[in-house]
């Protein structure tokens, strides 16, 4: 393996990606070092002061417990879900695909306020949990479905032809192949609940960041929720070395990715009523909850408007960036994803750990953090598209480089060998073999990342060019200023959008298979 | 194949981007047909009020001087938090706010500029900023929202105050992370006294139900599953005029009497010291606080309350002087004392 490496190239890290990569963690730190740079500002003193109260013990437990439950509850969801749809003769296996991947594009606070209006005593810890469960099980869903089409079937049928049973050939042999795409759902879950405020809004759940939110709300207090956001920093490292604990260093690479082919799928026979039910359900509970609200809002309101010249223009707006924002996303993610996974080392681990901190923060940290560092040190680029794709970046670069994290994982860097040894230099490797055959990564991880923007609020309000209007931003407008009817509209567009995302996912899957 | 794929993306990223800029040139445009407006004369308008309102005073102010503003909207502390961190630099000429607490922060950071006197001066004192650095542009009454069904209209509280009895557990809800309820906290702190204060607040966090945002109280009373609660009074005249799903069961109590639950809560508007267009930004300010300004609000759908010029306000509301509020200083509001208090009980 070194002496592999040492053959291909004069250095241990091609400069230039190692480069772009240091220059990635360095934007991506941003948010880390604002916290960092409050907190040298309190004091010691200060800084005891405002974390060593109840509250935050509080505060400690609770958003623990829901990191906790919320993750491992998103997992078993979105593997089952997973396997059901890409693994089994379940019929209507496109449709399904949508719907999966459909809850993320729902807005956090209808999905929330949807389920206040069923049940409104529904609130607490059981409340949080569930919501968060049914808004990000897709973050699990969508990378475990793309890993089972990319690995080999011939494993599974040899471990069946050898006489064992179809469960423990899943927990043996599909299991740990898929482990870095389920391990990176589970990361960026884990990250979300960390920094999620829109769902638990209306379910009565307090937070580290519903703290920090109340504490912005509260005059003079900006230090002390920054201190708060430096506690999430610090879970949030918690979970990043976790998660590369558990991945662990096996290799699940396989020489030949010309040869993936379906597997046979699992015959469910009369399992297939209860399977397509249980799906229906989950689809019923994460999709129906929120569109029956915004229904109930179309139904009951007199402020119900369908400004087309508007909702052309924001939907327009909303997909450009999303689709820009998802390119740069993915394209800085890149390098960094790359070094980590073939150069993997405490240098390139680190770079990789560092971009993963602001999608832990809350949205309003990261953007006084951007605005700060931005009309300072950029003030020309100040409130411009560029910033505002900047920041989306910032905000959900883990999305795309979990995806692309595990798609490396399963290319055998062999390939990359073979295409040097027949003379290609290694930035056309990385353009001719190494990036196509991560296709199906690169699609998944710039849908999420295009999910996520379309849905963004705080920075796209503060950073985005003056007159800029979003479905977000509109939706927020009117929402807030209690025409519910009128936002409606909005709001259903911004789960519209989603149909593209989750078609491009279907549709890079059958050309990798075919 | 797979050379043709950028291009085509790239094309389609290039039409959308194209079409998103002329929609949005398209709509922020639009009012300004009259003579086009030197560029040295475009305001920057960081407006925390409801888009409407803002939009609505913008597009009023642009129609009669043929000065362009352009609005970035955001929440109070959002904004105000930018304000603060882009500092000296901000492009930010006017702001505005829903409530006074975030014109205290960017006040109590020397970012405003003094308001002209002829503008003070069309806003009655109590409405605006004892230093002088910015004004009152609407205000919004604290009342008790309570659903008849589980509270009958004789057993209503005669004062905020009463709520801190133990006959009130779990019989009405608040929202003590918003800057709406501090607000309403530091109104009983300054009316009634620390010790008094301090009493009220702790059986406010022995009885009250705990939610988060306005609106959710009002629909947590209209479902019947909180008797009551406190609010300010928009949320309400705002969801009937939209159809009244989420308040149709439920009716509104004003403490009036002076009483600190009849604490009207003031928007502020005030000019950065940063501003590079000083002379508009106070004359778009004036325009606001002023007889044409202050009648679109009234006219408009937000349903709060207009204070300035002597305008009167929305003929659904009750009227302005039948509130019987109390006086209190709104820079005095929300100080570092409240959210302390707060936090001591556990409210924050």
């Amino acid at each position: 393996m070194i002496s592999r490496v040492a053959a291909s190239t004069g250095f241990r890290y091609p400069p230039l990606r190692l480069a772009v990569a240091l220059a990635v963690a360095a934007l991506t730190a941003v948010p880390l070092l604002y916290v960092l740079a409050t907190a040298i500002a309190v004091g010691p003193a200060g800084v005891v002061e405002l974390l060593w109260r109840p509250r935050v013990a509080d505060l400690l437990r609770n958003t623990v417990v829901l990191v906790l439950l919320g993750t491992s509850a998103c997992m078993v969801v979105g593997i089952g879900a997973a396997w059901l749809v890409e693994r089994t003769t379940l019929p209507g296996r496109p449709v399904w695909t949508g719907l999966m991947a459909a809850p993320l594009a729902v807005p956090a606070f209808v999905n929330s306020v949807g389920w206040y209006s069923v049940l409104p005593r529904f609130d607490g810890l059981s409340a949080a949990v569930t919501v968060t469960t049914l808004s990000y099980y897709p973050l699990v869903y969508l990378p475990v479905a793309a890993a089972l089409r990319g690995i080999d079937p011939a494993f599974e049928e040899l471990s069946r032809s050898l006489g064992v049973g179809p469960w423990r050939t899943f927990a043996r042999v599909v299991l740990p192949q898929v482990r870095p795409a389920l391990l990176g759902g589970a990361l960026l879950v884990g990250l979300h609940l960390l920094a999620e405020f829109g769902a638990l809004q209306a379910l009565r759940f307090d937070t580290f960041t519903t703290a920090i939110y109340d504490q912005f709300q509260s005059t003079f207090n900006g230090a002390g929720a920054t201190m708060l956001a430096g506690v999430l920093v610090v879970l949030c490292l918690v979970l990043l070395a976790g998660e590369a604990w558990a991945v662990g260093h096996v290799r699940i690479s396989r020489i030949g990715s010309g040869a993936v082919r379906p597997a046979a799928p699992q015959r469910l026979g009369a399992g297939t009523v209860p399977a397509a039910g249980a799906l229906a359900l989950l689809a019923v509970l994460a999709l129906g909850v929120p569109l029956g609200c915004l229904a109930s809002w179309l139904v009951t309101s007199t402020s119900v408007a369908f400004p087309l010249v508007e909702l052309t223009s924001t939907t327009a707006a909303s997909l450009g960036l999303g689709i820009l924002g998802a390119l740069a996303t993915s394209a800085l993610a890149l390098p960094v994803a790359w070094l980590a996974v073939r150069r993997r080392s405490t240098l390139t681990t680190v770079i990789e750990r560092v971009t993963y901190v602001g999608n832990s923060l809350p949205g309003i940290v990261v953007a006084l953090a951007l605005i700060t560092a931005g009309i300072r040190f950029v003030p020309a680029l100040y409130q411009t598209t560029a910033m505002l794709i900047t920041a989306y970046a910032v905000l959900f670069m883990p999305r795309a480089m979990v995806s692309l994290r595990a798609t490396l994982a399963q290319i055998p860097p062999d390939l990359d060998d073979v295409a040097r040894s027949l003379g290609v230099g290694p930035a056309d490797v990385l353009a001719r073999v190494t990036v196509p055959l991560m296709a199906r990564g690169v699609g998944t991880g710039a849908a999420l990342v295009f999910l996520a923007v379309v849905t963004e609020l705080t920075s796209t309000l503060l950073l985005a060019p003056i007159g800029t209007q979003t479905l977000a931003t509109r939706f927020w407008s009117e929402s807030s200023a209690l025409h519910y009817g009128a936002a409606a509209p909005y709001a259903l567009l911004m789960i519209v959008l989603s149909a593209p995302g989750a078609y491009l996912l279907t549709r890079r899957s059958r050309q990798a298979v075919s | 194949m797979r050379p043709a794929r950028p291009h085509l993306l790239a094309a389609a990223v290039a039409a959308v981007l194209t079409l998103a800029a002329c929609g949005g040139g398209a709509s922020t445009a639009a009012p300004a047909s009259q003579a086009p407006a030197p560029t040295d004369t475009t305001l920057v308008l960081y407006n925390a009020q409801h888009e409407e309102v803002g939009q609505a005073w913008a597009d009023a102010f642009t129609a009669k001087t043929g000065i362009t503003v352009d609005v970035r909207n955001g929440s109070d502390f959002d904004l105000a938090n930018q304000i603060v961190a882009e500092g000296a630099a901000s492009p930010a000429d006017v702001f505005i706010t829903e409530n006074s607490p975030a014109m205290s922060l960017v006040s109590g950071k020397g970012l405003f500029s003094p308001v002209d006197a002829a503008t003070t001066a069309q806003v009655p004192a109590q409405y605006s900023s004892s230093k002088g650095d910015w004004v009152g542009i609407a205000a919004r009454s604290t009342v008790f929202v309570y659903n008849p069904t589980t509270l009958p209209d004789d057993q209503l509280p005669k004062s905020i105050m009463d709520l801190a009895k133990p006959e009130w557990k779990d019989k009405y809800g608040v929202s003590p992370s918003g800057a709406d309820f501090q607000a309403i906290v530091s109104a009983v702190y300054l009316l009634k006294g620390d010790a008094e204060g301090a009493a009220w607040l702790q059986g406010v966090k022995d009885n009250a139900r705990i939610y988060r945002g306005n609106s959710t109280i009002m629909k947590a009373a209209n479902s019947g599953e909180v008797p009551g609660g406190v609010i300010y009074h928009y949320y309400w005249y705002g969801d009937q005029a939209d159809g009244g799903a989420n308040s149709s069961a439920t009716k509104l109590e004003f403490f009036g009497n002076q009483d600190p639950g009849a604490f009207l809560s003031v928007s502020g508007g005030g000019v950065l010291a940063s501003s590079k267009h000083a002379a508009q930004a106070q004359q778009f300010l004036a325009f606001m606080t002023g007889v044409e300004g202050q009648q679109i609000l009234s006219d408009g759908t937000a349903m709060e309350y207009s204070i300035g010029s002597g305008v009167a306000p929305n003929p659904k509301l009750k009227p302005l002087a039948d509130l019987q509020a109390p006086t209190v200083d709104p820079n005095a509001l929300n100080g570092p004392q409240i959210v302390a208090e707060m936090q001591r009980v556990g409210l924050l």
